[in-house]
């Protein structure tokens, strides 16, 4: 299938799995299974993860924001241990100690995903200095949303990225909100590229309604970082639902969001691969198959343990280091004495 | 009488200020439009307009430095910042300049600016959205802190906050907000620096502040069916600190107990006991003991989260042992 219509089976499966994990994120909310509701889904975001991730390669390092699940998707993450972590799980990928806003695998080059609008970026600066040091030709990539764009932290990231010539990329997933503010009530620079060109970065903006064009301006900026010059990529896309789980959007108007959720990439995907003479028959097994795929994340979430108490004083600092020591313990001996 | 949720009680007190005072004002991040991300502000925007209810960018170096510009000038900015998990990115503005430009400058001039936020755990919120830092801001000297526990004190406060000469930091408890009581916001309540007697008891003093005074009332009931009789102090502020309320009762209990959310080393459970020990110890019979959260992140995992921070049970079984 890799070859058909220029790869666009691969990237139209890619961002299906996406859509569907987000769907059953929202499920495991619903049945109250999710660790708490602070859950940010990438519906309509598809593009922009699978666009980006397609350019990368083995040994490339990224971070993400708070709406990460798509990005790590598209980047290899298996869903069973994404769930579990959403879950809260002793099977996910940071045992259950994370969740949804802070996933990450350093063993596919995730460095992490943050809650901190803003936390995650500056890092790359540092994986992207170290990778060109060490000569390993990787890159390094921040994943953010357009709020992001308004933090300072942003700026002295992207002057280190062009003052040292480093192998970064920034890439600002626009999708018009953040929590409540659409982004000309945040800016009067909607623009965003034109900030990263102003520090030297090559920088572009592309609409993240075809996965083919994201893709594309992708590759040329991802390229051009690995020999030395840094980028920026902003996608253009929209924020199909609420901001978390619980938020129902009262604060936008309705025919907005209908003319937002026009721009379905995976169902704009999926008509040029149904014009170019994909059976339909076969896209209904791919969807079976990713459903079923799903499905079974959550049956793997629910069915894992909690983390064991013993597990929380374990991480606060290398494997071997004095752990801090546990109140009860303190207690212990204060409460002894005579 | 009339019956309040902590989230509408500190709405009203914004309300009521802003009605009062034309230089006070709102700033942060969904304030305006959204009503706050735990919906404090709800409303707000109708009454006073958006440029009285500042939607802001994210941009929280920005926002406490613009209060910090604006109380100079001689407004009275709010400034919300949405989680105290974000107060690293403000700790400049914040402690390097309202809290030290009275100081700095030579008295010339006050920073009368409130900045409200909230902590603590209860949400599956995770690591970066779950921590008690109100030790960063009472080790930081030139800032009051307030931290109401109840719904009388979330108006009274906050309103008291919007009188102060300096900064105020303001710290909720997210766990706090649907909290509802009957509140007759015109019965005098403790001023502004005085702490609050919640309950008495001559066997142990609990002291304590935010959600663990509703803890540590919880835990005395239960040691009460069982002949232990703790007082409780709720200290209402951090700065100022009130320990001529503390003082007599634990001379009069000889035993203490120190109770915080926040974690246990170098916090404010740890000031508070050096300080008992230090000046009530002819009095004590027992080592001041502290419960407090424990050193670590919060995690995401509900069981792990829990565990990290006092319950009523800790509290009340730890009470068990010193007074046995
Ligand atoms: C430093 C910081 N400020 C505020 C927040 C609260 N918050 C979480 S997500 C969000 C909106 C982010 O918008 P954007 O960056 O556009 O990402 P999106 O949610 O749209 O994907 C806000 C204000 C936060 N988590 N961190």
């Amino acid at each position: 299938m890799t070859r058909d219509n220029n790869g666009l089976g691969d990237l139209f499966r890619e961002m299906l799995r996406i859509r569907i994990f987000e769907e059953r994120v929202g499920e495991l909310f619903v049945r109250g299974e999710s660790a708490g509701s602070m859950l940010h889904l990438s519906i309509g975001e598809e593009s922009a993860a699978v666009g980006v991730c397609s350019a990368m390669k083995d040994g490339d390092t990224f971070t993400t924001h708070h709406r990460g699940h798509g990005i790590f998707l598209a980047r290899g993450a298996n869903p069973d241990r994404m769930m579990a972590e959403i879950a809260g799980k002793e099977t996910g990928y940071c045992g259950g100690k994370g969740g949804s806003m802070h996933i990450a695998d350093m063993g596919l080059g995730h460095l992490g995903a943050n809650a901190i609008v803003g936390g995650g970026i500056p890092a790359v600066v540092g994986a992207a200095l170290a990778a060109k040091r060490q000569g390993t030709g990787a890159i390094s990539v921040a994943f953010f949303g357009d709020g992001a764009m308004q933090q300072g932290i942003l700026y002295e990231a992207m002057n280190m990225a062009a003052l040292w010539d480093l192998p970064a990329v920034f890439v600002c997933i626009n999708n018009q909100w953040g929590m409540g503010t659409r982004i000309d009530q945040a800016t009067k620079s909607t623009d965003l590229h034109v900030r990263a060109k102003a520090f030297g970065l090559k920088a572009e903006t592309v609409d993240g309604l075809d996965v083919r064009e994201v893709q594309g301006a992708a590759t040329r900026i991802l390229d051009a970082a690995r020999v030395g010059r840094p980028g920026f990529l902003a996608v253009d896309c929209y924020r199909f639902y609420g901001h978390a789980r619980k938020d129902k959007s009262p604060y936008r108007d309705e025919t907005e969001e209908a003319e937002g959720r026009k721009r379905d990439p995976v169902a704009f995907a999926r008509a040029a691969l149904t014009e170019s003479g994909k059976a339909e028959a076969e896209l209904a097994d791919m969807e079976a198959a990713i459903a079923a795929e799903m499905d079974a994340s959550i049956d793997y979430a629910i069915g894992s343990d909690e983390p064991p108490l013993e597990a929380m004083f374990r991480d606060v600092f290398a494997p071997g280091e004095p752990e801090p020591e546990p109140v009860a313990a303190r207690l212990d001996r204060v409460l002894a004495r005579e | 009488m009339e019956s309040l949720t902590y989230r509408e009680a500190l709405g009203r007190a914004l309300a009521d200020a802003m009605r009062e005072d034309e230089s006070v004002f709102v700033l942060g991040e969904e304030v305006g439009r959204y009503g706050g991300a735990y919906g404090v502000t709800k409303g707000l925007i109708e009454e006073f307009g958006p440029e009285r209810l500042l939607d802001t960018p994210i941009s929280e170096a920005g926002i406490v430095g613009a209060a910090v510009g604006a109380a100079m000038a001689g407004m009275r900015p709010v400034a919300e910042l949405m989680y105290i998990d974000f107060i690293g990115m403000t700790m400049d503005q914040l402690g390097n300049q309202a809290a030290k430009i009275r100081y700095m400058f030579g008295g010339q001039i006050g920073v009368p600016m409130v900045l409200r936020t909230q902590g603590g755990t209860g949400r599956s919120a995770g690591a970066q959205h779950s921590q008690s830092l109100e030790a960063y801001v009472m080790h930081t000297p030139g800032l009051r802190l307030a931290i109401p526990a109840t719904v009388a004190d979330a108006y009274h406060l906050l309103r008291a906050a919007l009188t102060q000469p300096d900064p105020v930091v303001f710290i909720e408890h997210k766990a706090l907000y649907a909290m509802k009581a009957e509140v007759d916001l015109a019965a005098p309540v403790p001023d502004w620096g005085q702490a609050a007697l919640r309950r008495e008891g001559g066997d142990l003093v609990i002291v304590s502040y935010s959600r663990q005074v509703h803890y540590a009332l919880e835990a005395a009931e239960a040691l009460a069916g069982e002949g232990i009789e703790a007082a409780v102090v709720d200290l209402r502020t951090l700065n100022p600190l009130d320990f001529e309320t503390i003082r007599p009762l634990v001379e009069a209990a000889g035993r203490a107990m120190v109770v915080s959310e926040g974690p246990m080393t170098a916090g404010v459970a740890a000031e508070l006991a050096a300080r008992i020990s230090e000046e009530c110890f002819d009095y004590l019979e027992d080592p001041v003991v502290r419960v407090a959260g424990e050193d670590i992140p919060i995690s995401v995992s509900t069981a792990l989260e829990t565990a990290s921070v006092p319950t009523p049970e800790l509290i009340a079984a730890t009470a068990r042992r010193l007074c046995r």
